[in-house]
């Protein structure tokens, strides 16, 4: 099929066996590619026995998938997913770079990984050159010090094999820090120093498969679409619409630590206990003037340049260096542990992506840690001499680094917020589920739904097939365009979602038909591919396992804190209304296809033709 | 130096002021749809170095005053259009052994993946399609401008070196370590 290179690549880390896979076309035109159609092929392989697969265990499938769009679309994305060890469903998690455009230039539509290497390796792939290499020397680096040995070792590779190229440059990498080594559970798959596929934890899988990184030059074209020109045109067109953004271009997210406290009051301030402050220190202002060193940083083809770079050159915090940070760091690692400053947020970023962790992961783990303590559950004993107290961004810093080498307290926190609880909870004879806010296991990310005034909907993490993803909400009507199905669209083709904002709104499915020559309609997304994926992602969200498992009348609802009243600022006195919520959920069923206990029905399946979906889900049924 | 105006002849520069780029390879992209018709990265005439995160730099051909690479080439395969000052490639002669790759100070020019012929920038006979982009971005890290007399073969330094000036600027003394 046009815009595809028509086979994916499969390695298999327990006997270091590779070969190309193809995917049948009734395949591609029903799921496309990324999010969706790893959701196809993992669920065809593993769903049948999904509740026995450990995430973390070798039987475990992981993807690297870019999509038909990736490359051609402004701002290259590739989704990285599996079992997920957060929700034991999948998640569908994309990150920035360069790595999916290398991927399909080098003939590749993905990658899919098994099994477990005996010892660390990394998987270097040269157009069909493909080898798996020691590892030795990178493994327990940082994702600054991983991202430069690899660049040296890589184009030393390259400059030897093939020597008359002339200059290479560096291949794209996706690699882990120390915290996926450790199989800690809210680790992430890097790009880039600073990016990361966060949301899942695939971090930790590569790490339990030994796998440190994988890095690839590819010297091809993208794939051949059906129309260059119109193609070409759209391009110009999506670009046209994001450079009209201009303080979007300018701030990317780095305004939101302030206004998603001050202005829409959803920003997790002390984990959650308040969702407002007005803290002047923390503008966008502050951190242009003070921090930010590159004012404008994109990947492939981007016209937006949301990222920034920071670095603090002098002083306590020297040697800092991180993107923006964004939004989502800017609260976690920011108000959620009652810090104010730009440069302390800076620090604890540079910290946290270095250790490979996730900031919003890592960062509810830190202010839950930091809400026991302040309710004195959590002793400084049991922090082993840690004083976390809010605003303290040193004992924040030192328990982070605990995290990710599972030493101490830290081997518990890095299980993640969800897991954490239930086990101090045990230690301490206490239920804890109440100071965590999480949806299936997932930390939600940083935009609370009881102000009202942010984008997050009442149940859009409470319905999510990726639970606490913020990126992944849904909302009624499941026909409508808060629905997860677009979602699954945009991780699926690829489209980045910040420069998607001017797009018109048929532009998705013309781009797609300029690419693959195959027309495609709104419904026939909706109906189809889109339906399908909800679908096969929610099966494999209620099988879950081993470790826990979800009970769609309890999990399927927002954390216990969004129903506690806001106690400060403008929306003071607000809160989800629990009703309202239960009722959504319910029609949210109805809508989806699903019964009342939240599983789709037989006949909802067999009118997808997922009569395999089906046959799993009966084990639920009986 | 003035900006490029479409109806002057005289020979032109693709100026470049690194610390703006902002490593989106749009520039690639525009180079290889031009030249391709595809989007081409390893086929594109400038390359966009990335060795340390956060100071991306195009790379392409300054045209030294001396042109060392039309000098050195054993099969008169270069030239050089004296309307744009671009080095030519008559590839019928190149042979992709890689002698102007030595002799460039810079090592700008690369072998194209499939045709195994010498890529030089051809700047687009006098409209590079490189700076166009740049400019409608608003980066202007790279931009056409009338040639004039100075000496740009300052500006054909290899990537590494580049990059490290870059990431020291950037990054301070810290950047020993990305190197």
């Amino acid at each position: 099929m046009l815009g595809y290179n028509g086979k994916l690549l499969e390695v298999d880390l327990s006997n270091s066996s590779f070969k190309d896979v193809t995917v049948p076309d009734e395949w591609l035109k029903d799921y496309i590619g990324g999010r969706a159609l790893a959701a196809k092929i993992l669920s065809e392989r593993l769903l049948s026995k999904w509740e026995t697969v450990d995430p973390l265990g070798p039987e475990n499938l992981l993807f690297f998938m870019p999509g038909p769009f990736t490359g051609y679309f402004p701002g290259g994305r590739t989704c990285v997913t599996g079992k997920s060890p957060q929700s034991n469903g999948m998640v569908g998690s994309t990150v920035g770079g360069e790595f999916g455009v290398e991927l399909r230039c080098a003939g590749y539509d993905g990658i899919i990984v098994s099994g477990k290497a005996k010892k660390p390796v990394y998987l270097f792939i040269k157009d069909s050159d493909i080898e798996l290499r020691d590892a030795g020397a990178i493994w327990g680096k940082d994702s600054k010090q991983t991202e430069a040995l690899l660049n040296k070792e890589c184009r030393q590779l390259l400059a030897e094999r093939y020597p008359r190229v002339g200059v290479w440059r560096q291949p794209a990498k996706l690699y882990i820090g120390p915290a996926g080594e450790r199989k800690v559970r809210t680790a992430v798959v890097v790009a880039k120093w600073t990016h990361a596929a966060g949301y899942g934890g695939y971090g930790s899988v590569m790490g339990s498969k030994n796998l440190k990184a994988v890095a690839v030059k590819g010297t091809g074209p993208l794939p051949e679409v059906a129309d260059i020109k119109k193609v070409k045109e759209m391009i110009d067109e999506a670009c046209e619409g994001a450079y009209g953004n201009v303080l979007w271009r300018r701030w990317g997210t780095g305004g939101g630590g302030y206004n998603f406290g001050a202005e829409t009051s959803s920003e997790p301030v002390r984990n959650w206990q308040e969702e407002w402050h007005d803290q002047k220190s923390y503008g966008v202002d502050q951190f242009e003037s003070k921090v930010w060193v590159k004012s404008a940083w994109s990947d492939f083809g981007c016209p937006t340049n949301c990222l920034k770079i920071s670095c603090i050159r002098s002083g306590k915090y020297k040697g800092s260096i991180t993107d923006n940070p964004d939004y989502e760091l800017q609260a976690f690692l920011g108000p959620n542990l009652g810090l104010f400053t730009p440069e302390e947020n800076v620090y604890l970023s540079s910290l946290l992506e270095d250790l490979g962790l996730c900031g919003i992961q890592g960062g509810s783990t830190l202010g839950f840690a930091g809400e026991l303590y302040q309710r004195g559950i959590l002793t400084k004993a049991d922090l082993d001499g840690i004083e976390l107290k809010w605003g303290d961004f040193e004992a924040f810093a030192a328990l982070l680094r605990k995290i990710a080498s599972r030493e101490g307290i830290g081997n518990i926190l890095a299980e993640g917020t969800y897991r954490a609880a239930l086990e101090i909870g045990k230690l301490k004879g206490q239920n804890l589920l109440p100071y965590t806010v999480t949806g299936k296991g997932i930390s939600i990310g940083a935009h609370g739904i009881r102000s009202g005034r942010d984008f997050s909907r009442e149940i859009g993490y409470a319905c999510s097939v990726q639970g606490g993803d913020h990126t992944s909400q849904t909302d009624l009507p499941i026909d409508g365009w808060g629905s997860e199905i677009w979602t699954i669209f945009n991780d699926s083709a690829i489209i980045c979602i910040f420069t998607s904002f001017n797009l018109s709104p048929t532009f998705r499915y013309d781009f797609y038909a300029a690419i693959t020559g195959e027309p495609l309609k709104r419904k026939d997304w909706l109906n189809g591919g889109g339906l399908k994926t909800l679908q096969i992602q929610r099966a494999m969200l209620l099988l879950g396992g081993p470790d826990l498992k979800w009970n769609p009348s309890v999990d399927d609802d927002n954390p216990e804190r969004f129903y506690e009243p806001l106690p400060t600022g403008p929306c003071k006195g607000q809160a989800a209304d629990r009703a309202s919520v239960k009722r959504k959920v319910m029609q949210y069923y109805e809508q989806a296809g699903w019964d009342q206990n939240g599983i789709p029905t037989q006949d909802t399946l067999a009118k997808l033709k997922l009569n395999y979906v089906n046959e799993s889900l009966s084990r639920l049924r009986s | 130096m003035t900006e490029k105006t479409a109806n002057s002849n005289s020979p032109i520069w693709v100026s470049r002021e690194y610390s703006k780029c902002c490593g989106c390879r749009k520039c690639e992209i525009a180079c290889s749809l031009s030249h391709e018709n595809k989007i081409w990265p390893e086929a594109s005439r400038v390359r966009v170095f990335m060795l340390v995160p956060g100071t991306e730099f195009p790379h392409l051909c300054t045209q030294c005053e001396d042109y060392p690479c039309v000098a050195i080439c054993p099969f008169k395969a270069l030239d050089i259009n004296k309307e744009t000052s671009a080095v030519t490639i008559d590839s019928s002669k190149c042979t992709g052994c890689g002698k102007c790759v030595e002799a460039c100070p810079g090592k700008v020019p690369h072998i194209h993946p499939t045709t195994k012929k010498i890529l030089i920038c051809d700047l687009c006979d006098g409209d590079p399609q490189c700076a166009k982009v740049c400019k409608e971005g608003g980066w202007n890290c790279l931009r056409v401008v009338d040639r004039g007399d100075r000496e740009f073969k300052l500006f054909s330094r290899p990537p590494e070196e580049t990059a490290k000036a870059l990431a020291t600027k950037l990054y301070g003394e810290k950047a020993e370590e990305f190197l």
